[in-house]
Formats: structure tokens, C-alpha cells, sequence
């Protein structure tokens, strides 16, 4: 079979702007439709100001799981508007309203086209500070007419402390007919910052993208650095690395099977998760003195060893915490009660999986194959792998047992790494980044795939730095998995996929 | 003198335990989670602390908004006079006080749903929705206990009915014991059927009703469900534990160890159950009236 027109890479490569594929816009769409087709994935796909200085260009990152590679590719954009892909290409969706919300270009023949946040446009001569700034909370949803149906809201203040988020659900009854997600409350202007960067902040930015993913977020930022400026990291810092992720993993799974259990009303398993999840974020501590792992990753490796000490008050902790784990877990797949509540509630088939270009613990959940780290390894993945682990029905048991088959793996990971840790330097010196170069980088967070991609201009800033959060991914499949459940289970859907709201908002 | 006694004693416990019988749940719970917990008497202190609060009033509401918590707390007090507290005489009693129990818990019910129609939220419709359905397919069990109770003491007044029952007609009482005691569980939002801990609105049955209430008149509804609670496990304690000491005080031994009995068992099925999903709900309330119907059953049969 023929490659697309577009350029093969890897995953962590960073290759010369002039090498990736330009081509003409349709050419360009057609390309992606058509990769898509074939089983490849839309990783990325967003707006920039043309490298000439004329116009936008569309830039869009496919990833092939089936080869390890990614492609790339780019588009020219002449006046204010391109052809929607979305009715082909459903994963497009939310790309093409990021990019009319960035850019303001529209996409002709988008089936609901609205911007993702509240923000103004930013990228390129659109005459953006003509119209007005949007105003926040202010959409059109999606609506259902009849006299039976009634409309729910909610958000985006919620009952209990957790991110803003506004749900709009079509109800008929207690029967959802459709749910609407809107997001962009707490849109931070993180991708705006970052032209003209690496500044100052950025590595503190990448480490608060979203909280909780605060390791694969900067993972994904260094490898980009990384490969734009030749650096090559130690072997000893890989493996830190790898352990650091793992741990924000395991740390964030098992707190989410505590909500779940917490969400069907199930105490035993939702207090003890709850401070084991402390006990996996104390490990993250001993590491680099963070529960969340701020500041452990650097450009070139990281800042803080994993000494003797370190390592065998972690192996201490990991046995203690590996015993109580599966006692708690294990109560929810043998008590009848909560395997009542968690089968076949909120399933997502595999079909809208793959069309939706799902991601993670979601994706798998649906026996769809996608885990970074095996799909496209880089640092210490190259040299261990974590066996992929899937389940079948993508309901929310599913997700919930993928989560707890990850734990495991990831304990094991974590077991063999303290054992035989590589001596050396933890870190190498930086150095100035390449000009007119693009990298792009996909890390396996605890949601799933991290995706980053850096362009620099002629001077080595960057010119365009584009975040692509698994949530961004994920959120239209929690949609699609409330269709014809109970609204009484939304809490429950909601928290088996556990998004990050933030990362979405940027 | 006995008489009075039991009343004073009656009505003391009535408007001062329900508060303490919560608590117990609580504390088994938190035993359960390896938790410390609350301590016993916490429920006191958060009533204490609502009521030295101000009230706030949503703008859409009306009088209706405030005659539910006002109809928790009476009715359900009014309920606790009919309903005789182990073997003793229920303060009032005379021949048809049953049917007054009954309208006294739908009057309860339907003005707490009012109040929650009353102002006009998508989710306390829901909520008041969920209640009003689920309630008619409880008060059944309840009623064919009744009936049952009406036939095996030929009276249609609870004292009779409830207060020395014949252990005799065992079978009978086991099963209203099990009716009335899923009716318990639905009636006061406790797991499996609802979750009186959650704090996710969408899930929520009866406390999603009383979302905008706050200050004295969330006090108010605290109060009235621990009072109903109380009420309706006394009522279950009286079948479950027909016992009789054959002296006074002994008897109201029994009766507090019973309800002590009673709470830690609603504590431990909460601590070691998830909740049914919502459209199972129906289904275990039909279960509750199958078993009050073969009560029933098993009296018309000779």
C-alpha cells in the first residue's frame, strides 16, 4: 500500500520544516481522509500563520499505530475559509472548531460549528479585534423539541469541588437523549504563550496543562526539546522518567476506582483507594519531593536522582501499597452489587471508538489497541515493554478493569526498574534549538495519548506549539456513551472516563 | 401512673433519639471504612448549627417552598404519636389510627415534593419525580402489611395491631418484617436505594428535593427524615421483634436495644452494598409487595 503524500516520522523526531509535505489544501484534506480510512489516527490538526508570512496553513499529525510511525503534513489555506472534513472524518470534529476558535477560518459544511472555548481569535490576520470577545457561558446547545422532552443543566458550579464544566442533556424522562459537553472555562492561553518560547515559565506552564498529568505533559514538552536541540538523555533518566509516569498512573487509576466505587455508593473500596491514591502520590514525593511530580523533568533528564535510599524506601512502600491495593480493588469485582451498577452502563462501541479517534483507557476499554507505549515507545519503553491491556465491552466495568489491569502491569514496571536501575548522569547539558524544525512527541499518560507538537521559525523560538490533550480525544465518546442511558448514571460515565476539563481548556 | 410513664417516655425519645439513631449509622459505617467518623452525637450539632443560621429564600419560590420542611417535621412527629414504641400503648390511639399514619406520611411526602416544585429547578422536578414513583409503589407493601396486621389482631388501630404481637403467626410477621424493611430503606434514601452521602445531584431521589432549602429550614428537613426514619424503624422493630419482657421498663430495654440492632444492620448493609441502579429501584419495591401480598396470602388461606 502507498503512503499518503504526507512525511513519515517518528515518534520524538524532530525533522527540518522544509522536509514535512506541502501541498495543496484539497490534496491536503484528502490525505488525512484518506489516512484515516486506513486505520491511522488524527493525532493533531490545527492552524498557524504561514512560514512565508501569507495567509494560514493547516498542519496535520497522523499517527499509524500498526508501523509505529507518525505522518505529516501541510496544507495552504487562501482566504478565510477551507472544506470541512468532519462528516467524513468525524475525529475532525472538534480540531476544525478548535482551529475556527483560534484562527477564525471556517470550515465550510462543519455539521455544529461553534468554538471549543470562549477565547478570541489569536492566530493570524483574521481581523479578530473587530468582532467582539465571545462571551463566556454563552452558546447555542443542541436541542431537542417535543413536549415531553425536558432539558437538564449542568454546571458549570458543581455540587462536588471538581473542575467547570457546563452538561446539557436532552432528556425524556430519566432517558438521555443527547448530551451536549461544553468546556473553555478556565482557558488559560497556554498555547498563545508559548510563541516566541521556550521562555522562563514554560516548563512550570507544561507542568500545570493539567494537574494530574503533570509528568506526561512536561514528558512530552522535553522530548520535543529534546530532539529539536540533539540532546540525547541519559539512560539512568530515562528510567526516572519512566518510573515518574508510572506512578502518576498508578496513583490517578487507583483514586479513580475509589470514585467509582464512591459514585455507586460503595465504601469500603472508595475510602481505602482514597488513601492509597495518597500513598502512591508520597511515592511520587520521595522521588523529587512533589506529590504531583512538579519540577522532576527537565530538558535532557531529570532533576532529581533516585538515590539508594530513595529506592529502597520505594520498594518498601510499593510492597505495602501493592498488598492493600489488591484487597481493595479486588471487593469490586466480586461484590454482585457493583458489577450490577458498572456492566453495561454507559458502553461505547467500538465502532464510535475508532470513528471518534478515542484514546487511552477509554479506547482500550474498547478493544481498540492504542497504548503509546507500545504503539510508538520512546525513552524506556524502547527497552521494556508494558503489555498493552484491553477489555471488550466499553461499558464502564470495562473501563474500570482496564484501569485495574494497568495498575498491575505498571507495579510490575515499576518493581523490575528499582531493581535494576542503570547508573550515570541523571541529565545532559541543553542546548539552542533548532531553527525552522518541527517535532512531535506522544507520551502514554494516565488518560492516554499526550500529543505535542513544536515548530520553530528562523531564529529557533517557536513559532507554533500545539497541546493535544487525550481528553480532547475522549470527551465527544463520554457524549456518545450517555445516548439512551439513565441520567442517573451520567456521574457514574463521567467519572469511569475521568477527563481533565483544564486540559482541554489550555 | 404506668401510663403516663410510657408517654413521657414516648414522646421524650420520639423528639430526641432520631438524631442519635442516625449517628449510630453513621459511626458503623465509618467503622466499616476504617475511618474514625463523625462523632455519635454529630447530627445534633449540624441541627444545632442550621438552625442558628439565616434563611436563605430563592426569589421564584412561595409559602409552598416552606410548607415542606414545616409538613416533614409535624407529620412526621404526628406519625411517631400513632406508632406504639416496642410493647407499649402508642400515646393516641383509636380504632382507624392506621389510615391517619398513612396520610399522614403521603401528606409529608406530598409537600416536600411540592416545595421542591415549587422552585422551579429541572433537577428537584427530577427528584420529586423519582419520589412520587417510587413512593406509589412502596405504600402497597406497606398497606397489604397492614391488612395482614388488621386480620391476625382484628383491630384497625395500630396499638393492638403492633404492640404484643402474637409470635404464633411467625411466618407472617417475617415476611411484613422484610416488606417494611426494603419501604424503610426507599422511604429514607438509604442505600441501595439512594445514596444519602452522594453529592451528585443527577443520582439523587430525596435529597435533590431539597437542594435550595438551607438555615432553620434545612434543619427542619434534616430533623423530619431522622424523625421518619426513626418512626418507620419502629414500626419494623414491632413486627421483627415482637418480644415482651413482661415488665415495662424491661420492654423499653428491649425496644432501645432493638433500635440499636436496627441502625447497625442499616449501617452494615450500606457499608458492604452498592446501590441498584435507578430502574432497578421498581423492582425491589415490587418485591417488598410480594412479600407483604403473601402475608396476605398465607391469612385468607384457611
Amino acid at each position: 500500500m502507498a503512503d499518503t503524500s504526507f512525511t513519515r516520522m517518528w515518534n520524538g523526531e524532530a525533522i527540518p520544516l522544509e522536509r514535512a509535505a506541502r501541498m495543496h489544501l484539497d490534496k491536503f484534506l484528502s490525505s488525512i481522509v484518506e489516512g484515516v480510512a486506513r486505520g491511522w489516527r488524527l493525532s493533531s490538526l490545527f492552524a498557524q500563520e504561514a512560514c512565508d508570512g501569507e495567509g494560514l496553513e493547516l498542519v496535520a499529525l497522523l499517527a499509524e499505530d500498526a508501523r509505529a510511525a507518525l505522518h505529516v503534513g501541510i496544507g495552504h489555506v487562501s482566504g478565510s475559509a477551507f472544506p470541512s472534513i468532519t462528516p467524513l472524518c468525524p475525529q475532525a470534529h472538534l480540531f476544525e472548531r478548535e482551529i475556527h476558535e483560534q484562527s477564525g477560518l471556517i470550515p465550510e459544511g462543519h455539521p455544529w460549528l461553534k468554538p471549543v472555548r470562549f477565547a478570541a481569535p489569536w492566530i493570524g490576520n483574521t481581523g479578530a479585534s473587530a468582532s467582539p470577545r465571545p462571551s463566556i457561558g454563552h452558546a447555542e446547545f443542541y436541542s431537542v423539541e417535543g413536549d415531553e422532552i425536558h432539558e437538564v443543566a449542568v454546571g458549570p458550579v458543581h455540587a462536588g469541588v471538581i473542575e467547570p464544566g457546563h452538561f446539557r442533556f436532552q432528556c425524556h424522562g430519566e432517558k438521555v437523549f443527547h448530551l451536549e459537553i461544553m468546556l473553555g472555562y478556565q482557558h488559560r492561553g497556554i498555547e498563545e504563550a508559548m510563541r516566541g518560547g521556550p521562555h522562563r515559565a514554560t516548563l512550570r506552564q507544561m507542568e500545570a496543562i493539567a494537574g494530574d498529568t503533570s509528568i506526561a505533559h512536561t514528558w512530552a514538552y522535553c522530548q520535543n526539546i529534546e530532539a529539536m536541540a540533539s540532546i540525547h538523555v541519559p539512560p539512568r533518566a530515562l528510567v526516572v522518567r519512566g518510573m515518574a509516569l508510572e506512578l502518576e498512573r498508578l496513583a490517578n487509576h487507583t483514586g479513580d476506582l475509589g470514585a467509582l466505587a464512591g459514585d455507586v455508593g460503595f465504601l469500603p473500596t472508595m475510602s481505602f483507594c482514597g488513601r492509597l491514591r495518597g500513598d502512591f502520590l508520597n511515592m511520587s514525593a520521595v522521588l523529587c519531593g512533589s506529590r504531583f511530580g512538579r519540577n522532576l523533568l527537565t530538558p535532557g533528564g531529570a532533576r532529581f536522582d533516585c538515590d539508594a535510599r530513595a529506592t529502597a524506601d520505594l520498594q518498601n512502600r510499593l510492597e505495602e501499597a501493592e498488598r492493600d491495593v489488591r484487597q481493595a480493588i479486588s471487593l469490586l469485582w466480586t461484590t454482585p452489587s457493583v458489577q450490577g451498577r458498572f456492566e453495561n452502563t454507559g458502553t461505547v462501541s467500538r465502532k464510535d471508538c475508532v470513528d471518534l479517534g478515542m484514546v487511552g483507557v477509554a479506547a482500550r476499554s474498547c478493544g481498540v489497541e492504542v497504548d503509546v507505549r507500545s504503539t510508538h515507545p520512546t525513552g524506556i519503553y524502547q527497552f521494556t515493554t508494558i503489555p498493552l491491556a484491553t477489555a471488550h465491552y466499553g461499558d464502564v466495568n470495562s473501563r474500570a478493569f482496564v484501569r485495574w489491569l494497568e495498575i498491575e502491569r505498571s507495579l510490575v514496571f515499576l518493581r523490575e526498574r528499582l531493581r535494576t536501575l542503570p547508573q550515570g548522569e541523571i541529565g545532559a547539558a541543553p542546548a539552542p534549538l533548532a531553527p525552522n524544525t518541527l517535532a512531535a512527541s506522544l507520551v502514554e499518560g494516565w488518560r492516554g495519548e499526550v500529543c505535542h507538537v513544536a515548530i520553530t521559525d528562523a531564529s529557533g523560538r517557536f513559532a507554533r506549539y500545539k497541546i493535544t490533550d487525550p481528553s480532547f480525544h475522549n470527551w465527544p465518546g463520554l457524549a456518545m456513551a450517555l445516548r439512551g442511558q439513565e441520567i442517573s448514571d451520567f456521574p457514574l460515565c463521567n467519572k469511569s472516563f475521568n477527563l481533565s476539563y483544564c486540559g482541554v481548556d489550555l | 401512673m404506668t401510663y403516663f410513664f410510657d408517654t413521657v417516655l414516648h414522646i421524650a425519645l420520639l423528639l430526641a433519639a432520631p438524631p442519635l439513631f442516625l449517628g449510630v449509622i453513621n459511626k458503623t459505617k465509618a467503622f466499616f471504612a476504617g475511618r474514625v467518623g463523625p462523632p455519635l452525637l454529630q447530627v445534633y450539632f449540624d441541627l444545632f448549627k442550621l438552625f442558628r443560621k439565616d434563611l436563605v429564600l430563592s426569589r421564584t419560590t412561595t409559602w409552598v417552598f416552606l410548607a415542606g420542611p414545616v409538613a416533614g417535621v409535624v407529620t412526621a412527629l404526628g406519625a411517631g404519636l400513632l406508632v406504639p414504641f416496642g410493647n407499649h400503648a402508642a400515646p393516641l390511639s383509636f380504632a382507624g389510627d392506621v389510615l391517619l399514619l398513612a396520610y399522614l406520611m403521603a401528606m409529608g411526602r406530598f409537600l416536600t415534593a411540592a416545595a421542591a416544585l415549587d422552585t422551579g429547578s429541572s433537577f428537584e422536578g427530577m427528584g420529586a419525580a423519582r419520589e412520587v414513583t417510587f413512593s406509589s409503589l412502596a405504600e402497597p407493601a406497606v398497606f397489604l402489611g397492614f391488612v395482614a396486621l388488621a386480620r391476625v389482631s382484628s383491630s384497625l388501630s395500630l396499638t393492638p395491631m403492633l404492640a404484643g404481637l402474637d409470635a404464633g403467626h411467625l411466618a407472617i410477621l417475617v415476611l411484613i418484617a422484610g416488606a417494611w424493611f426494603l419501604v424503610l430503606l426507599a422511604e429514607n434514601c438509604r442505600i441501595p436505594f439512594d445514596d444519602p452521602n452522594t453529592h451528585l445531584e443527577l443520582t439523587m431521589i430525596h435529597e435533590v428535593m431539597v437542594l435550595d432549602h438551607s438555615g432553620p429550614g434545612f434543619g427542619m428537613v434534616l430533623y423530619g427524615a431522622a424523625v421518619k426514619l426513626f418512626v418507620m424503624a419502629a414500626l419494623v422493630l414491632d413486627v421483627a421483634l415482637p418480644l415482651d419482657s413482661g415488665h415495662t421498663l424491661g420492654n423499653w430495654v428491649l425496644f432501645v436495644a432493638g433500635m440499636a440492632i436496627l441502625s447497625v444492620a442499616i449501617g452494615v448493609i450500606e457499608s458492604t452494598m452498592a446501590r441498584v441502579r435507578l430502574v432497578t429501584v421498581p423492582k425491589l419495591l415490587v418485591c417488598a409487595c410480594l412479600l407483604s401480598a403473601f402475608a396476605v396470602v398465607m391469612l385468607v388461606r384457611p
